[in-house]
């Protein structure tokens, strides 16, 4: 496992499964729960964040050396703010209607603690090629999560994913799971399915290998 | 005077920032475990978003408006947060050391609390004047302190009750901070 | 750890010995409003009554049976969780709405924080206030009872009482004896107020919580519209329901008796604001889950210091 972790698959598979950033590091709550009353509005924050996170983490990897110990963190949040003021533009030029849904949350990415957490941890410490992996799998896992998330909330709140009817005729929307409580227990309810699914897997690998032993 | 009313009732229990918004969700879920630190946390935060909504109105009105440079918005206000709590933190060491010690832990967490930047952009947004935005920060903090110590009982008296192990850690307080959430919406239209 | 231990007088209300005798009472208390509903909106509220228990009582049977726990089902509480879920519903709502309710009540608020006792917010009250924030169409539509005249529309006592030119048309006596829109279990207070006696006399509930919550109702309303307002407002919604059968449960309010006292002027505080201020007509059930939330703090901080404690932290 430790010699996986420093090639490029094992890396993007690190942070894509194995540290999840919604389900197994609790990192990024707050677009995580904000905007994913919408399967397409789940998966626009994630790829938005990606882009950030991957750009983020070449150019501080690239920095490493150069930026000095005592003024990281600010110079960090400089790396950051830049990338998502680009993409906060970019989207109010193409995207002006998505913008708009997601509203503040774009110009949160800054404080997402998902890419400072991951420019502390891996990008200061690794070569450029490691941590776009890293990147790009924190990245697609997180829009893997949150697009999760969303599907669900959206199949209950609006009967619908990705704005296609799913639910019968008769359905009845449940409106609060649009609203915040509805946020909160979902992602709670599937967080605890998620962590018993780990258990199994895991439990069933130990048998595998006590069964090579 | 009404304004204030409205901004009062309407940051603490209408528009909270946890439980109505999403905004803070990070230290809400982390510092909650125990109320005495819910307490610490939620001063902190209080100090530095008062502060923090105080200087970025400064900053935008006098120094990004003038100079047509709100594009730069996001940028110039982190830094400003960022500077900030670093000098709150010096500060408090010099000040008040028995302050410091109380507070000292939660500064540093402070920087990525979205609650703080997000109040910074929404007092701009809602056009507030600078007294205003201030007390909207201030008021904003206050909720999010009440949010994280109601979570501290709660989570404080889950400790001694025979909850299912799946249920420790994340997934209940997630699901705790939803049944609140359901609590506070009967405000709902209040202002 | 001495912290965290909560200090209380007696009764101790967690105990489990004395469960099933507690939860029967409130169950025979609850029976006049019960029937009372069942006469003023005909045989449909004594379906949902039914459905509403009967999920509550197997979602409970269920759950304990797969988590491989003891099935507790004996102490009736699922039961008074039942009743009180259909007691705040309308007539009108589908059969369905019940069931979701009761699974709610039962599964996300009380079994996932570990059974009876240990949740937080009482479930009943809870899965009402999910229901009505998801489909606040139907739950929120009150129809009226079979005696009123048709004409008179579905207007709750507190819709009219909200605007000055209305309040003439509420009677006190219909009040009183239950005969105007509502859900199932609210509009009796003459048998719900037997039913807080009853639980009175055997001392199965406190005076505090509910004679807090309703006075300070009936004195706001007093300064705010004046004294026939007051006693219409006191008698109208969910109020007496509330205050008598559902901020009392046990496991979610305060254990002291001042903590008790804060418990129902908060209650009421709430309930005034919302009901004269707010999006929502009634705010019994929001002001009672919001002062739930706040019982473990009000606990923590009204639990008295043994003689000669010193404070830790001055």
């Amino acid at each position: 496992m430790a010699d996986s972790k420093k090639t490029f698959l094992g890396t993007f598979n690190n942070g894509m499964i194995v540290e999840n950033p919604t389900f197994t590091l609790m990192l990024g709550m707050c677009p995580t729960l904000g905007v994913t009353t919408a399967a397409m509005n789940g998966i626009s924050m994630g790829l938005a964040t990606t882009f950030v996170l991957v750009c983020s983490n070449l150019f501080i990897s690239l920095l490493r050396n150069i930026i000095p110990d005592k003024v990281r963190i600010p110079s960090y949040i400089i790396v950051i703010a830049s990338f998502v003021t680009i993409i906060d533009l970019m989207m109010k030029a193409f995207l002006p209607d998505l913008r708009a849904v997601l509203g503040t949350y774009i110009q949160l990415i800054v404080v997402n603690c998902i890419i400072f957490a991951r420019a502390e941890s891996f990008a200061a410490k690794n070569p450029p090629m490691l941590s776009v992996a890293d990147g790009l799998g924190m990245g697609l896992g997180f829009t893997c999560s949150i697009t999760l998330l969303s599907c669900v909330r959206e199949l209950f709140g609006s009967g619908s994913i990705f704005g296609l009817q799913m639910m019968p005729e008769g359905y009845q929307p449940m409106a609060i799971m649009n609203q915040v409580p509805g946020g909160f227990i979902t992602l709670g309810l599937l967080m605890i399915l998620v962590n018993f699914i780990k258990q199994r897997v895991a439990a069933k690998q130990a048998l595998r290998k006590e069964g090579i032993a | 005077m009404n304004t204030f009313l409205t901004i009062l009732i309407g940051q603490i229990l209408v528009n909270n920032y946890v439980m109505c918004q999403f905004f803070g969700i990070c230290p809400f879920l982390g510092v909650s475990k125990k109320v005495d630190t819910a307490i610490g946390m939620g001063l902190a935060v209080t100090f530095v978003i008062t502060l923090a909504s105080f200087i970025t109105w400064l900053v935008q009105y006098f120094l990004l408006v003038p100079l047509n440079l709100e594009y730069l918005q996001t940028i110039a206000f982190i830094l400003v947060i960022a500077v900030l709590v670093q000098v709150v933190e010096n500060a408090l060491k010099k000040l008040s050391y028995s302050l410091y010690q109380a507070l000292g832990v939660y500064l540093p967490l402070i920087t990525t609390n979205c609650v703080v930047l997000a109040v910074a952009i929404n007092n701009i947004t809602d056009g507030y004047n600078l007294l205003e935005s201030t007390f909207c920060g201030c008021c904003s903090a206050l909720g999010f302190t009440l949010a994280l110590v109601m979570l501290a009982g709660i989570r404080e008296r889950m400790e001694l009750s025979n909850m299912p192990k799946w249920m420790h850690g994340f997934p209940g307080a997630l699901i705790m901070s939803g049944l609140m959430a359901v609590s506070f919406m009967g405000f709902g239209g209040l202002i | 750890m001495q912290k965290n231990l909560i200090i209380t007088t007696s009764p101790h209300l967690r105990d489990r010995a004395t469960t099933a005798s507690i939860m029967r009472d409130v169950c025979i208390a609850l029976a006049p409003a019960g029937i009372a509903g069942i006469v003023f909106f005909g045989a449909r509220a004594a379906v949902l009554i039914a459905l509403s228990v009967i999920t509550c009582v197997l979602a409970e049977f269920l759950y304990q049976k797969l988590t491989g726990q003891k099935v507790t089902v004996g102490d009736w509480s699922a039961v008074v969780t039942g009743l009180l879920l259909a007691y705040n519903m309308p007539t009108t709502v589908p059969w369905w709405m019940a069931v979701v309710g009761g699974v709610i009540a039962i599964l996300l608020v009380k079994q996932l924080f570990g059974g009876i006792g240990s949740n937080f917010m009482n479930p009943a009250l809870t899965a009402r206030a999910v229901l009505f924030v998801s489909w606040g169409g139907v739950m929120g539509a009150y129809p009226i009872t079979r005696f009123m005249e048709d004409t008179a529309s579905g207007a709750t006592p507190l819709a009219l009482l909200a605007a000055k030119e209305t309040v003439g048309d509420v009677q006190l006596w219909d009040l009183f004896i239950g005969n105007c829109a509502g859900v199932i279990g609210e509009t009796c207070k003459a048998a719900l107020l037997l039913g807080g006696i009853y639980l009175l006399v055997r001392k199965v509930i406190d005076w505090r919580i509910p004679c807090g919550m309703i006075g300070i109702v009936f004195i706001c309303y007093l300064i705010y519209g004046g004294f026939n307002l007051a006693l219409k407002e006191i008698l109208s919604g969910a109020l007496m329901l509330g205050a008598i059968f559902m901020a009392t449960d046990y496991a979610t309010s305060p254990q002291t008796n001042l903590g008790r006292i804060i418990m129902g002027v908060g209650c009421g505080l709430i309930v005034f604001v919302i009901r004269a201020f707010a999006n929502y007509p009634e705010g019994t059930s929001f002001a009672i889950l919001f002062m739930n939330v706040m019982t473990p703090l009000i606990d923590r901080y009204t639990v008295p210091k043994y003689f000669g404690e010193v404070k830790k932290n001055g």
